[in-house]
């Protein structure tokens, strides 16, 4: 990992998937305590394990809008 | 809700047990003392259930001839083929076929972890290997026939290969055993769910590793990305399989693989051997990713539930840190799974495109054929296991309904 930059998904109806070198922090600037290299971070705001994506977004219906990339115009 | 009992937490827990019953416990077997490494030995020869099993036993108990051959070991591999042939013309559903779905497990178990006193060259036997192609092969033209590719247009990006795997993995339906074990279900059917689960889970991501050589790029990092989590990130006390193995403790089961396997029904054993024949075959790398990508898209939402469930029978953090793990862990995976394993793949590789939604639709195929068997068993007041457990495994007579 060591040069690659910390990079984010932003995964379309889903979290935000981070790998990388990165530390998570609360609004106060306490480290949270991470198990995983790679993590999802909530979006959708239903999630019982915070800053943790739980899945809830899937039961919620929670929707992303999709950015001109992600929605190619169909020929 | 009757009082139950169950064994107490495992002797290196310092976390409090505040809803661990403390009145009148009859005192149970201890669990043992968590190891650090969560090794075992292999798994004893499961018990035949038929006579291809026996007819296999035999063939196991005698060491592997080599090329030199044995008359006496050629004369036993060729009853044991027979026994096969004539079991698979005559069973009408191989997924419910206890003697051989058990064969085809022990075939199996010689490239995992091996069977106890068995000669570890049986693995490579080449009659063994053309037994168990028969066994597979005729499991796999049977799902193919029961499971249908699902619909996903050609030329599907791998984003759209996601999202139709998201639609189908999400789609209301199952016999809701997740939900019977949040709300209802008593600590004896709540121990009866762990040792089914236990044949895999005790090897979790084992069947799925079998791909990592033979995929390559994205698809395979995917894959490897999330086997490393499975595998607990370097730490074995973390790898799932040691945290499940944890969790039978705490509950008083026995954790040695295959310490239940002859409780466990043909049609739980058949996910299993369905895993394995994905994995140890390169032509089925597609359904292999498939199948992890669907595993995963459907673990956050019931693991939740099932680690309710535990906490509702007054089970404290050694039971649930499982399930709980696997909510967060499985979140993570599912993103991975769907785009970059299962979705990459499907695009990189057209030739197994089909298989790989072919694989997720056979998890969730077999996922429901399993609950629905466990469901209904419990509905109408019977153990969902060949036979009940012993008694004080895991949970009393007197605490079931």
């Amino acid at each position: 990992m060591s040069g690659a930059p910390t990079r984010v998904v932003a995964c379309p109806d889903g979290p935000l998937l981070v790998r990388g070198d990165f530390e998570v922090v609360d609004a106060d600037g306490r480290p949270v305590e991470r198990t995983r290299r790679t993590v999802a971070l909530c979006r959708c705001g239903s999630t019982g394990i915070p800053p943790w994506c739980d899945g809830s977004h899937k039961v919620v219906g929670y929707r992303t809008p999709r950015t001109a990339a992600e929605d190619p115009p169909r020929g | 809700m009757a009082p139950h009992t169950l064994s107490s937490p495992a002797p290196s827990s310092s976390a409090p047990s505040s809803s661990a019953p403390s009145t009148s416990a009859p005192v149970l077997p201890q669990p043992a003392a968590p190891t650090t490494t969560g090794a075992h030995g292999p798994m004893p020869v499961p018990p035949p259930r038929g006579p291809a099993g026996r007819a296999l036993a035999d063939v196991l108990l005698r060491p592997s001839p080599g090329p030199a051959g044995d008359l006496v070991t050629e004369a036993l591999l060729a009853t044991f083929d027979d026994a096969v042939v004539a079991a698979l013309a005559a069973t009408d559903d191989l997924l419910r076929d206890d003697d051989l779905q058990v064969t085809l497990l022990t075939l199996q178990e010689l490239h995992y972890g091996g069977l106890a006193g068995v000669d570890d060259r049986w693995e490579w036997s080449p009659e063994l290997l053309r037994t168990r192609g028969r066994l597979q092969d005729a499991q796999e033209a049977v799902l193919r026939e029961l499971v249908p590719v699902p619909d996903v247009p050609a030329g599907a990006t791998a984003q759209e290969v996601a999202e139709a795997l998201f639609a189908l993995t999400g789609a209301e339906g199952g016999p809701g055993l997740s939900t019977y074990l949040a709300r209802t279900a008593t600590l004896e059917q709540a121990a009866e769910l762990v040792v089914h689960r236990s044949l895999y889970h005790l090897k979790e991501a084992d069947p799925h590793t079998w791909a990592i050589p033979r995929l390559s790029g994205v698809p395979k990092a995917a894959l490897v990305e999330i086997q490393a989590d499975e595998y607990g990130g370097g730490l074995a006390d973390r790898m799932h399989a040691a945290l499940f193995a944890r969790t039978m403790r705490a509950l008083g089961l026995d954790d040695q693989p295959g310490a239940y396997v002859d409780h466990i029904p043909a049609v739980t054993i058949a996910s299993l051997t369905t895993m394995s024949l994905l994995g140890l075959q390169r032509r089925l790398r597609g359904a292999v990713a498939g199948h992890l990508a669907a595993f995963e898209m459907t673990s956050t939402t019931p693991n939740r539930l099932y680690g309710n469930g535990f906490r509702r029978l007054g089970f404290d953090e050694e039971v649930t840190r499982y399930f709980d793990e696997h909510v967060e862990a499985d979140a993570v995976h599912e993103q991975i799974a769907a785009r970059d394993l299962a979705g990459a793949l499907a695009v990189d590789d057209p030739a197994v495109r089909d298989d790989v939604l072919f694989g997720a639709a056979l998890c969730l195929a077999l996922d429901t054929w399993v609950a629905e068997a466990q469901v209904a068993a419990w509905r109408e007041g019977r153990s969902s296991l060949r036979r009940p457990l012993p008694a004080g495994d895991g949970a009393t007579r007197d605490g079931a309904a």
